[in-house]
């Protein structure tokens, strides 16, 4: 029978020879493959109408009208070698090329589906997620170990464990032993949610915020804290006599705090390294004293930043504080009361705390912690005396402070509280 | 002689380059960044991709108010072509372009040089320009200095009669009869922007095919939808020698049957690029190019000398504006210790004719090749509801996947806006996607994206509409 060139679409009244998939002479069954059709819209594949033998009439390449003459079936010769008709042609051309030689049909059938050489990294690899691969090697998490929770098994971002933390071998975690441990709980997740021993709640914004920045001040500097402590003693007496006028006369109850900011501002301008930050290969050294107080508020711990502490009084610097207090309470701090400082004082003491080493906040530097007021036994003049005492730490960046600066600084406040006339007096 | 230190010292503002830049400022760098133009972008945007592409949009309007509006029932007459509009349209997009970018520059903090960048040692730079020499010094050096036209030697260029790309896309006047040489990717752009504004294109391609590096089905189509534009295209044809005559310029032409004269009036020069390091010192530091012209380099983009790097056209793979950005991204990530790294397999390559050809993943050649079983399905825009409105139903998509799981190994198109429509398949294969995931995504209809979704059906024997 006739192998005509069809009837492809409306406008279309010319086709080119693509490519014949059978050879001349060739046998073919009914329904296979002969040739590809090409025209300027679309390709058309022509199956064989009858089985027999073929023969080409048109080469590969030329152009046709539709409706012409191509090929002929010759279908007298039907089943005349049926030993060929076993291994499809088309893949045989293929293979061929694969190859570059001839072969048996069996062991081209086992080539193909042989392991591939190259390209494996793609075929062998589970589908993930584009960014499933650099946060593995990031946290040099084995994907092997991890089971995805995507479609097909594909891995997904949220499947992989926090950093430093590895997964849990799958398979494993016995409800009968839940471990308190947060890798246990991000794996097995949802089943905790439903024993209702662990609950499961994602972390505010600003809780991640501080999160990253804490891990970062431990990551990104040399810290290291040194301590003394603090014979409050006269500052306590000083305030007592003068406590009832002060608030007569300012408004504001007189604390401790504005010691302790008038101190740091006078210790920093004799150690500047301590008010200072560094900032890529340099360092930055600040001639004002700009300093953070960490204040506890309902919406959690913020540090506002008093400026120019050097130059307050300590009416100033009172107010300031209760100002801040205030407005941290009822949100309404903005973002410029909280940045810029040079240096941070943290009381762990109104919390009860007496020896803490607190963080840096980074830029800065340095942070001064302040700790409960403590009746303790100490020696005076060779005699055991009770004195209300006060541990201080000193958390320093190494990097920039070395170890005589931060120690003689932290001396230098406890001096300051402890003869606070030294300090008023400006000597 | 002043000398100022950087973290990272970039030499190059191309798209490699200065998006390395930008990319090591936000991880906290302290950058800089050379440039001998006097504006920043490099080729992509002052004489390359954008350029190209603002005259293949103009010219195609004017091709289709020529020969396509009478068909939608508009009457507008002999449609007028103002050149010096055109071109002057093109240079306020490059001037708006690399102007965004002196900003980017400025809003991240890195200092920008103007001058021509010599390495002085492996932490050393020294830039020349009109207004004298300074030396930079950089803990890390990273090299984006990209490529330039590969000239013949039988043909150097004079900018007039022998031009290259850059050159093409400035003529004053529409050159009645351009000979191109080389079918690839910027002969046949250019080639199709000059016959669009009424130029006798014939394009001269050594090898067996236009787009050598295509798929052969996606060539023949585009071919066959160029001849019906109009272009003349020689294949396995050779340019042997030119002669000046009084009519222009005779080329002599051969190929196996034999040989033929052609007479034109320009000779677009378009066989490659090679990648540009001259004057950069290289010796200077004990760096070597191989056989390419190329710096090799390792996963950090870092060459044989440590400190100093090389992305983008200077290194090898695929000379693309957006793998030479990917590259640039993931070596300032690298330098500040993340572990990003570039599936090369996964970066598209696009041909921004009529109709476009963009190609992801594994071509079946490859595949073959590799002895990796895979199943192709195909879906024609002529049976796409909204390229038949478009009017623009030449070509198909080419999905091929693999048999068992479906996974998509590699998507090749030709058509309208392939540009646009390879990016879901890219996005498709770089997240492992397959057959189904396609399937259970719905697609807007009517839209060209359609055409992805069924042709993946088709590779599974599941088409709705194929």
């Amino acid at each position: 029978m006739d192998i005509i060139v069809p009837q492809v679409g409306e406008s279309i009244v010319e086709a080119e020879i693509g490519q014949w998939f059978k050879q001349d002479g060739e046998q073919v069954e009914k329904d296979e493959l002969l040739l590809e059709l090409e025209t300027e819209k679309i390709n058309v594949e022509l199956n064989a109408d009858a089985s027999g033998k073929l023969s080409i009439l048109v080469q590969e390449g030329e152009t046709v009208k539709i409706g012409a003459l191509i090929g002929r079936i010759d279908e007298s010769a039907a089943g005349a070698e049926p030993a060929e008709k076993t291994e499809p042609a088309v893949e045989e051309t293929v293979e061929e090329k694969a190859e570059g030689k001839q072969g048996r049909p069996e062991t081209k059938q086992a080539a193909v589906t042989a392991e591939p050489s190259e390209p494996a990294s793609d075929q062998e690899q589970p589908p993930m997620n584009p960014a499933v691969a650099k946060l593995a090697a990031e946290r040099n998490i084995d994907l092997s170990t991890i089971k995805g929770s995507g479609r097909g098994g594909r891995i997904l971002v949220d499947d992989l464990p926090e950093a430093g933390k590895q997964p849990e071998p799958a398979g494993k975690a016995e409800p009968e032993t839940p471990q308190p441990t947060e890798s246990s709980a991000s794996e097995t997740g949802k089943k905790d949610l439903q024993d209702e021993r662990v609950e499961r709640v994602p972390m505010t914004q600003i809780r991640k915020k501080i999160a990253s920045r804490l891990l970062k001040a431990r990551q990104e500097t040399a810290m290291l804290t040194t301590f003394n402590e603090i014979d409050m003693s006269r500052v306590i007496s000083l305030r007592n006599s003068h406590k009832a006028a002060f608030e007569k006369k300012h408004g504001v109850p007189l604390g401790f705090m504005s010691f302790f900011v008038k101190a740091c501002a006078e210790a920093l301008k004799e150690f500047a390294a301590v008010n200072a930050q560094i900032d890529g290969d340099d360092i930055l050294y600040h001639h004002y004293y700009d300093i953070g107080v960490a204040v506890g508020s309902k919406r959690g711990l913020v540090v506002p930043v008093i400026r120019d502490a050097d130059r307050l009084h300590f009416d100033d610097i009172e107010k300031t504080i209760r100002d801040f207090a205030a407005r941290a309470d009822s949100g309404k701090l903005s973002l410029d009361d909280l940045t810029g400082g040079t240096f941070t004082i943290s009381n762990g003491g109104i919390y009860g705390s007496v020896l803490s080493t607190p963080l840096l906040n980074p830029p800065q530097s340095a942070i001064l912690g302040m700790h409960a007021i403590q009746d303790r036994a100490v020696v005076v003049d060779g005699e055991i005396a009770i004195r209300p005492m006060m541990n201080i730490a000193l958390s320093y960046d190494h990097r920039i402070i070395d170890g005589k600066e931060a120690v003689s600084f932290l001396k230098q406040i406890k001096t300051y509280i402890e003869d606070p006339e030294q300090m008023l007096l400006e000597m | 002689m002043a000398e100022q230190t950087f973290e990272l010292i970039v030499i190059g503002a191309g798209p490699g380059g200065y998006v390395a830049a930008i990319r090591a400022a936000q991880l906290g760098l302290n950058v800089a960044l050379v440039e001998k133009r006097a504006s920043l972008g490099g080729v992509c945007l002052n004489e390359g991709c954008i350029p190209s592409k603002a005259l293949l949009e103009s010219s195609e309007h004017f091709f289709r108010a020529r020969h396509e509006f009478a068909e939608h029932g508009i009457e507008v007459g002999e449609a007028q072509l103002n050149l010096g509009q055109m071109m002057e349209r093109k240079q306020a997009i490059i001037k708006k372009l690399t102007g965004g970018i002196a900003g980017l520059m400025k809003k991240n903090k890195i200092s920008t040089f103007q001058g021509e960048a010599e390495l002085q040692a492996a932490d050393r730079v020294r830039i020349k320009s009109d207004s004298g020499e300074t030396e930079l010094q950089g803990k890390s050096i990273l090299l984006a200095t990209g490529s330039e036209a590969i000239e013949l030697p039988h043909l150097p260029f004079d900018g007039e009669k022998i031009i290259n790309a850059r050159d093409a896309l400035s003529l004053s006047e529409v050159p009645k009869r351009l000979l191109v040489v080389g079918g690839g990717v910027i002969g046949l752009e250019m080639g199709s922007v000059w016959s669009r504004l009424g130029a006798e294109v014939t394009v001269v391609e050594m090898l067996p095919q236009i787009l050598p590096q295509s798929d052969p089905q996606l060539a023949q189509m585009l071919q066959r939808s160029l001849k019906k534009q109009g272009l003349a295209i020689l294949l396995e044809t050779r340019l042997e020698s030119i002669e000046q005559i009084d009519e222009g310029i005779q080329a002599k032409l051969s190929n196996e049957k034999g040989e033929q004269q052609l007479v034109c009036d320009k000779i677009l020069v378009a066989t490659g690029r090679r990648a540009q390091s001259k004057g950069l010192g290289l010796e200077n530091v004990g760096l070597k190019t191989n056989k390419q012209g190329q710096l090799e380099v390792d996963e950090d983009f870092q060459t044989e000398v440590a400190g100093i790097y090389a992305i983008g056209d200077l290194v090898p793979g695929p000379m693309l504006a957006h793998k030479a950005s990917d590259e640039g991204v993931v070596f300032a990530e690298r330098l500040v210790g993340q572990k990003p790294s570039i599936n090369y397999q996964h970066i598209p390559a696009v041909t921004y004719t009529w109709p476009e050809v963009a190609s992801v993943g594994r071509s079946e050649a490859g595949l073959k090749a590799d002895q990796i079983p895979y199943q192709a399905g195909k879906f024609y825009f002529a049976a796409s509801g909204r390229a038949l409105c478009n009017g623009t139903s030449d070509g198909f998509i080419k999905v091929l996947a693999s048999p068992e799981g479906g996974r998509i190994l590699g998507v090749h198109i030709v058509g309208p806006h392939a540009s646009e429509l390879i990016a879901e398949a890219t996005t498709v294969i770089s997240f492992g996607g397959s057959v189904q995931d396609l399937a259970v995504t719905s697609h807007a209809h009517p839209t060209l994206a359609e055409a992805l979704k069924e042709a993946a059906l088709a590779a599974a024997g599941e088409a709705i509409h194929g």
